[in-house]
């Protein structure tokens, strides 16, 4: 679990990419939040040449005895275009205790004939049998086009350690861990990923025994040792797998009260109350502040009292949500319109085409 | 008699130099444990149930009760309560009847169960200060919602079913008019509808009196199907199928003719004075598949409008019963554990068979999720249900709410005494003589019940606020809230719990 943390997201919606070097100052800014012991960021677009790959990342302990495991599983269920170390530089404050790694790798649908997203739902278990079977291998990013950073360190030693001002994203998220639960352990960093959900989250969620279980009786299986990573769980399941839209997702996660439910007009009503009775096990509770992103927005939102702050920021076709402006503002010292976002309700930044 | 009597079970005594004659005593005791002879109040201890009555209506506190006044050579394996039960069945032949719950000293399984609270890295929650939501919907919950769009509007797809919709997570069981008095089930009924819960009609009908409280009445269909017509049917919130009992599990309900009077004899639609006995099964259910034939039928004949309940008591494999059950269209599961309370049931039944409420919860909350089908029923937790934190630990493991009833009982001066057979109930709750049911006042009664509804609903608000956590949906089955203290690995293991430091 993880208390104080600074988050921060990005999104161009015309899909203009910026490199790494702004969002690593905007992270900078907000070191107070942290205790140099993780950070993280995603970037969406960094892989233009191999966008139709999902580019599995994993940290091994030790690859020659692990790699082979991992390569024999994923050659079951499809082919690896690619692969590489992934490159990184020394840094006085970084432990280099994994060595990071990508695949890009292509799943062959036919092997999951019952799936309507067979190739979603092949990724997503090789994600959890990995990380419950293969002891020193973890898969902490498994979406397409899009490339995670993380490790135990400050905020610029891990954007320096794996220079990410050489990556270029049209949508990034950042994270700043002030960890109490696993410190130093670089799988509970943020960005936590799976599939095209990346989430960075500042809080405590204090449902997330019930989120848990609701989760895994869907085929998640937790493996992070935090809640952060059922957030990424929920909204695959909510959005990929039910096909909600995501303002009913977050209104799922982070829903109003009863009292102001039944002073709805009748039809919303109707809808809320459904929503609650639907998705109670996956109310989100206890202090957050959340960015989530994938290929298509970004959203922001607390939970239901606010308990974590949250700012977002717009300017030109950028939009900022950040848990504080002076992060917004190193990113964009030209900023015209910042707002506070009300208790639950989400900041959505979409593509315009 | 070869056997000789028996030691007393309790000692009445009187202080003589502080009673003043006033004979409260003597009116109070329905068992005749007093008379007066001369000037002076004498007793007869043999009779006495220990049901504190004249305790509680002496002005003077001149009456001293003592459990076991003579010892036996005492021996851990032949107890007292061992040697009794074979000295009365040697000379009878028969069953014993017992009231109330389990009486055996097992452990309990609650008290080894501790709650959380934030501390620094999460704020506490003050429910004084921030909303804290209790309401509870127990019914069958879609897996997954469905919308349409439809000229830019939203439209939801997905047909919801009925649910009851509670304040707050606590309900009174079923106890019958016949087990309990008019009175009793009045002030229940009045309790439950100024809290904004539910209580249970037993399987005794629905007294026309309590028409006005139906909105709040869960009424019971149970294997003698007494007082069941459509009009019953069709007054109830939800209907709910007895199949067993936690006091009782695998046998069928006996309500005595001495208290089956003519009121009790028009609401069950039996004749006067005839014993009321339920038989084991119902004799229309020999498999799940003819249970779910009763559910659809009793939904059949009240429209689909009201949800059906089944009711099953905890026993070896609770969850896989009720993951039958979950596929029957019932909507909610009460499983009612070995602690659970009755007017009247064996005794070697009432201390030997089930299994407790905290392990079955536990359970079946995991099997059904492991089959996904966890949102096709609601779980309602009851038998041994004492006080709020008793709630919030069912939930944490995984029940939706609770029911309660011998604490209710309680809430209108039940001592807890165990006679409730011998309907003689001085407090003028289990019984149907008329100059006792008089003793229990409805007005006063239903404030006391709906006071503790509403003192253990404000503890409940209070322990989930310590926890950080605003809505009981995020309270239930949220076992990483609780830590099993001296719970051997086994145990904590089927509830999912793991042990305090850990």
């Amino acid at each position: 679990m993880i208390y104080m943390c600074g988050i921060i997201g990005v999104i161009d919606r015309s899909r203009q990419r910026m490199d790494g070097t702004g969002i690593r100052a905007a992270l900078s800014r907000m070191d107070e939040r942290g205790s140099g012991e993780g950070a993280g960021y995603a970037a969406y677009g960094a892989f233009p040449d191999l966008c139709d790959y999902y580019a599995l990342h994993i940290f091994f302990d030790n690859p020659h005895e692990t790699k082979p495991l991992v390569i024999e599983e994923l050659s079951k269920w499809g082919t690896i275009e690619h692969q590489e170390e992934i490159p990184t530089f020394e840094q006085p404050g970084v432990r280099k205790v994994h060595i990071p790694w990508r695949f890009f790798f292509k799943p062959d649908p036919r092997l999951m004939p019952r799936s309507t997203t067979p190739e979603d739902d092949i990724v997503m278990y090789l994600v959890m049998k990995v990380n419950t079977s293969i002891p020193g291998a973890l898969v902490y990013a498994s979406g397409k086009n899009v490339a995670v950073f993380k490790a135990s360190g400050w905020p610029e030693e891990v954007a320096d350690f794996y220079r990410i001002q050489d990556y270029q994203g049209y949508l990034w998220i950042g994270h700043n861990r002030y960890p109490t639960n696993t410190p130093g352990w670089w799988g509970g960093a943020h960005p936590f990923n799976l599939l095209n959900w990346s989430v960075v989250h500042n809080g405590e969620i204090t449902s997330y025994g019930t989120n848990r279980r609701y989760i895994e009786s869907y085929g998640y299986r937790c493996t992070m040792y935090t809640d952060t990573e059922v957030v990424a769980y929920l909204f695959d399941l909510l959005i990929r797998r039910h096909g909600l839209s995501i303002e009913t997702a977050v209104t799922a996660l982070a829903p109003p009260f009863w009292d102001e439910i039944d002073r709805m007009p009748s039809k919303q009503q109707e809808i809320v109350r459904a929503i609650r009775l639907a998705y109670g096990p996956a109310l989100m509770n206890g202090p957050f502040a959340i960015v989530v992103a994938n290929h298509d927005s970004m959203v922001g939102f607390t939970d239901r009292i606010k308990l974590r702050p949250l700012v977002s920021g717009e300017h030109g076709n950028r939009l900022y949500i950040s848990s504080e402006e002076a992060a917004i503002r190193t990113m964009e010292p030209g900023i015209e319109q910042v707002t506070m976002p009300r208790a639950g309700e989400p900041v959505i930044g979409r593509f315009l085409q | 008699m070869s056997i000789g009597s028996v030691p007393l079970r309790y000692r009445i005594s009187v202080d003589h130099d502080q009673c003043m004659l006033c004979e409260r005593c003597i009116e109070s005791c329905p068992y005749g444990v007093f008379r007066k002879e001369g000037e002076r109040i004498h007793v007869n201890s043999r009779v006495c149930v220990a049901c504190h009555r004249c305790i509680a209506m002496c002005p003077r506190d001149a009456i001293t009760l003592k459990e076991r006044p003579v010892d036996y050579r005492s021996h851990p394996l032949w107890t007292p309560g061992v040697r009794e039960a074979i000295y009365n069945q040697a000379r009878s032949g028969k069953i014993i009847l017992s009231g109330m719950g389990n009486a055996l000293d097992y452990p309990v399984i609650f008290d080894r169960l501790v709650l959380d609270a934030c501390q620094v890295t999460n704020p506490s929650i003050d429910p004084l200060r921030e909303p804290m939501e209790l309401r509870t919907y127990l019914g069958k919950k879609p897996s997954r919602l469905k919308f349409r769009e439809r000229s830019g509007d939203t439209v939801l797809e997905t047909t919801l079913s009925p649910n009851l919709m509670l304040e707050t997570p606590i309900m009174i069981g079923h106890m019958s008019y016949g087990a309990i008095s008019l009175n009793a089930q009045q002030s229940l009924a009045r309790a439950v509808t100024r809290c904004g819960t539910f209580m249970g009609t037993g399987e005794g009908g629905l007294h026309e009196s309590l028409y006005p409280y139906q909105d709040h009445m869960i009424v019971q269909v149970a294997s003698g199907r007494f007082g069941v017509d459509i009009n019953y049917l069709e007054r109830g919130a939800a209907i709910e199928i007895k199949i067993g009992q936690g006091a009782k599990p695998g046998i069928g309900g006996h309500l005595p003719g001495e208290k089956v009077c003519a009121d009790v004899s028009c609401t069950r639609m039996i004749p006067e004075g005839s014993d009321a006995i339920s038989p084991a099964p119902h004799h229309d259910i020999y498999s799940i598949e003819d249970l779910k034939q009763l559910v659809r039928s009793l939904k059949e004949a009240t429209e689909w409008k009201k949800p059906v309940f089944v009711k099953i008591a905890a026993v070896h494999n609770s969850a896989a019963i009720v993951a039958g059950i979950a596929r029957s269209s019932a909507d909610a599961v009460v499983i009612d554990g070995f602690r659970g309370g009755t007017g009247a049931a064996p005794r070697v039944f009432r201390d030997h068979v089930g299994i407790p409420i905290e392990a079955a919860i536990a359970s079946v909350d995991a099997k059904l999720r492991s089959q996904g089908i966890r949102n096709e029923v609601s779980l309602i937790a009851s038998g041994g249900i004492r006080e709020s934190a008793d709630i919030a630990k069912a939930i944490a493991l995984g029940a939706d709410a609770v029911y309660i009833g011998t604490a209710a009982l309680v809430a209108m001066g039940c001592r807890v005494c165990g006679t409730c057979y011998k309907g003689l109930c001085p407090w003028g709750i289990a019984t149907q003589r008329p100059d006792l049911v008089a003793r229990l006042d409805p007005d006063t009664a239903s404030a006391n019940v709906a006071n503790l509804i509403d003192a253990w609903t404000l503890e409940l608000a209070e322990l989930m606020g310590a926890a950080g956590i605003n809505s009981i949906e995020s309270l239930r089955g949220n076992r990483d809230r609780l830590r099993g203290y001296l719970l051997d690995e086994r145990i904590m293991q089927v509830l999912d719990v793991k042990s305090v430091g850990a």
